[in-house]
């Protein structure tokens, strides 16, 4: 105790200089949080949030349909479990495999006080909060049987578990936009978190192999390869995303025969995409920058094709280095996809938009922002520490952990 | 011990002068390869662009919008709530989008201003002693970079700027007064006379007033892209050696001092080229102003757009600008890049 008091002097009070500016920000922040608190707990009017949660969570989905984004979501919860507990079944080699680490414990705790509390929080009916109970069960057994049985799985099943996610993708847009059976739900009626994920998930896993190939484009020997992935390149990069996709919903129907240009939804999933791709192709260049040029001429005199030496050798070696640019890209991707309110689509920032031109809730931005900012916080912090706990495991250099 | 394995004394009959050269298919001669695959690739994307404008100019003329540029020259009949050149509804649209762009710039100029200040303070206080003052900054990065811009456009105009005060419960500082109906300031007025803002029949008036518009633009880009310029200020004083702040602080100077002439100068080189990539997002963010009703490039072209339907004109103005204001930033940068240099003999 007394060391941490001299610990804490030594950080806040070294000088009088130091002392004075300590008391000084203690104060602003004392005030401050007085101030938030006050206006959280006594004048906030939380019902806005409350209210429309529904639409907030999925649009303008039909209600009889919304069975789907459920099913959808316990698909991925036990999906996303079920990797959790392959992952720590398999450690990296230089880790004793623990089953259950400090750092899943305390996940799985604030997971669980996220199931509790989010949907006390908004008034949700028992049926509804008992669904989030039960996705967190779910998560929990998916996680514990993968954990005890996942080492006892052969090595192609455990290719073939990755496969799970691409398959998950697949069906969740049948079941998203319906078809094989199911009613079709039109784009027009996506919206909110759903759209916001549904539009940043696709751009996200479409810009990658584009980026890929742009940044390999980008350092041919081939000048005509060359030349044309700098223009494209550049050309996205100089301009702001909000023009293309002005580009995307005006020009499109130009540009395509009559009748054969996208749905609104999906160009400006295609523009996002396609912008995205200019900035990963810029991240994976830095990486493929960072292999050494005698990692391919050791492969190709190896015997290796250059494809194959690309896909063994080099890309896995630049993929390593570009990943935390890459996952910031995906980051400012997630972020980016609040221009597509700008267009008159109605992911989160939307319909933030449209609950307040309802005039029973005018006037109530602060509670609104304040909820979305939180939201989109969380998301892209996850992502963040998901990309540096990547780094990692991937990391060969690691040094070997008693833990 | 094994035995060594005599040398062999006669060269090996095979040598590669006496056998002829096999002479590789064409389709594995690394002369030709590459041209054709070349070849192929830019067929292709010829193909493609072919088509794009075939159909472009085929739906365009049927929609009797063939490029024209006459359109130009016609009244706007819009107005723009505030402009640094003059203009009215009756003056054409290349007037109107020339007052956006003047608009644009005059928020990217002070944008820069403010961010690369506050950018700059933030990332001197990530090395400050103060334990408190260093976690602030970390706090302030993570919490402003995780953030859509937009949405923290949004919340300063219509949760801060918005909720302001008018008349006599405005906010005043001296020479400063802040309402809903916008930012006062001090300055010379009429008779070249120092004039402060003063409350007329319930009106604020000074020599100077910003629209509330333009003041939630400029704290929202400052707030968002000094986040970002605090962590490129951060990473070139992390790169300057430990030595030069211990070799400082022997000399005797203070953190400051040792910051100020020492570290700072140094980390100049790592820092320029990365200002350079955040002064031209910062540009380009610029256009989000739309969203909080600032009249810059983008909200005139829009509106453009919407009146005479010039898709493709509009579009292709649109990406003009924001392409000569990068391309400008960058060549400054590249000049200030230059002089920072450590020059070698």
């Amino acid at each position: 105790m007394n060391s941490q008091l001299r610990r804490l002097r030594a950080e806040l009070f070294a000088t009088p200089a130091d002392a004075a500016l300590s008391l000084v920000l203690i104060t602003l922040l004392g005030l401050g949080a007085f101030g938030f608190l006050r206006w959280a707990l006594t004048q906030a009017q939380w019902a806005v949030v409350r209210v429309n949660s529904t639409l907030f969570a999925v649009g303008r989905y039909p209600v009889e349909q919304q069975w789907r984004l459920w099913l959808l979501t316990a698909l991925l919860v036990a999906a996303s479990g079920a990797t959790w507990g392959l992952l720590r079944a398999h450690p990296r080699p230089d880790r004793t495999g623990v089953r259950w680490p400090r750092n899943d414990r305390l996940a799985v705790g604030l997971l669980a006080l996220i199931a509790l509390a989010v949907p006390w929080a908004l008034a949700l009916t028992l049926a509804i909060q008992s669904r989030w109970w039960g996705l967190l069960l779910l998560l929990v057994l998916c996680r514990w049987l993968a954990g005890r049985h996942g080492a006892n799985l052969s090595p192609t099943g455990r290719r073939l578990a990755a496969l799970v996610w691409p398959v998950i993708y697949l069906v969740g847009m049948v079941l998203i936009s319906g078809g094989l059976g199911l009613v079709t739900v039109s784009p027009s009626e996506w919206g909110g978190l759903m759209l916001t994920l549904l539009a940043s998930s696709f751009a996200i896993l479409l810009c990658f192999p584009i980026g890929v190939l742009l940044a390999l484009g980008r350092r041919s020997d081939l000048p005509l390869l060359r030349w044309g992935s700098v223009l494209y390149i550049e050309f996205i990069r100089g301009a702001p995303l909000i023009t293309l996709l002005f580009l995307g919903q005006n020009i499109l129907g130009f540009l395509l025969p009559g009748g054969l240009a996208p749905e609104r939804v999906w160009r400006a999933a295609w523009v996002l995409t396609f912008f995205a791709a200019a900035y990963l192709a810029e991240a994976v260049r830095s990486g493929l920058a960072a292999v050494p040029r005698g990692q391919l001429e050791a492969a190709r005199s190896l015997g290796l094709s250059y494809p194959k030496a690309l896909q063994h050798v080099v890309l896995p070696q630049a993929l390593r280095v570009a990943l935390p640019a890459m996952v910031g890209q995906f980051i400012s991707l997630l972020q980016d996809t609040t221009l597509l309110s700008l267009i008159g689509l109605l992911e989160l920032l939307g319909t933030a938009r449209t609950v307040m031109a309802n005039p029973a809730f005018l006037g109530r931005n602060g509670e609104v922002y304040l909820t979305l900012a939180l939201l989109f916080w969380g998301c892209c912090a996850a992502l963040g520490l998901g990309s540096r706990a990547l780094e990692r495991r991937l990391d060969p250099h690691a040094v070997p952990s008693a833990t | 011990m094994a035995p060594v394995p005599p040398a062999d004394p006669s060269p090996s009959p095979l040598s590669a002068a006496k056998l002829p050269a096999p002479k590789p298919p064409w389709w594995r001669d690394r002369r030709v390869v590459p041209w054709v695959v070349q070849a192929v690739v830019g067929l292709l994307v010829l193909l493609l662009i072919a088509f794009l404008l075939g159909n472009l100019i085929r739906n365009l003329t049927a929609a009797g919008l063939l490029l024209s540029w006459r359109w130009l020259q016609q009244p706007a009949g819009f107005d723009i709530s505030e402009s640094v050149i003059p203009f009215n509804a009756q003056l054409p649209y290349w007037r109107a989008l020339a007052a956006g762009l003047v608009n644009t710039i005059r928020a990217v100029l002070v944008g820069l201003v403010g961010a690369t200040l506050l950018g700059t303070l933030v990332g001197m206080a990530s090395f400050s002693h103060n334990g408190l003052l260093r976690r602030l900054a970390r706090v302030y990065v993570e919490v402003v970079r995780n953030i859509p811009l937009l949405l923290q456009l949004v919340f300063w105009y219509f949760v801060v700027f918005l909720t302001l005060p008018n008349g006599l419960a405005a906010i005043q500082l001296p020479g400063v007064v802040l309402a809903k109906s916008g930012l006062y300031v001090a300055g010379l007025g009429e008779g070249l006379r120092w004039m402060g803002p003063t409350l007329v029949n319930g009106v604020w008036q000074a020599p100077l007033r910003l629209s509330v518009e333009f003041g939630a633009l400029l704290t929202g880009l400052i707030v968002y892209s000094g986040a970002f310029i605090a962590e490129v200020v951060r990473g070139g004083i992390a790169a300057v050696p430990k030595g030069q702040w211990e070799a400082a602080s022997s000399l005797g100077l203070s953190w400051f001092a040792t910051l100020r002439r020492i570290v700072l100068p140094q980390s100049l080189r790592v820092i320029v080229p990365g200002l350079n990539t955040q002064y031209i997002s910062l540009a380009k963010n610029s256009s989000l102003a739309v969203a909080v009703g600032y009249t810059d490039l983008y909200s005139v072209a829009e509106t453009t757009l919407n009146q005479t339907g010039r898709a493709v004109e509009v579009i292709l103005v649109l990406l003009a600008a924001y392409l000569t204001l990068d391309l400008l930033i960058s060549a400054l940068m590249n000049g200030l890049n230059h002089l920072v240099q450590i020059r070698e003999r």
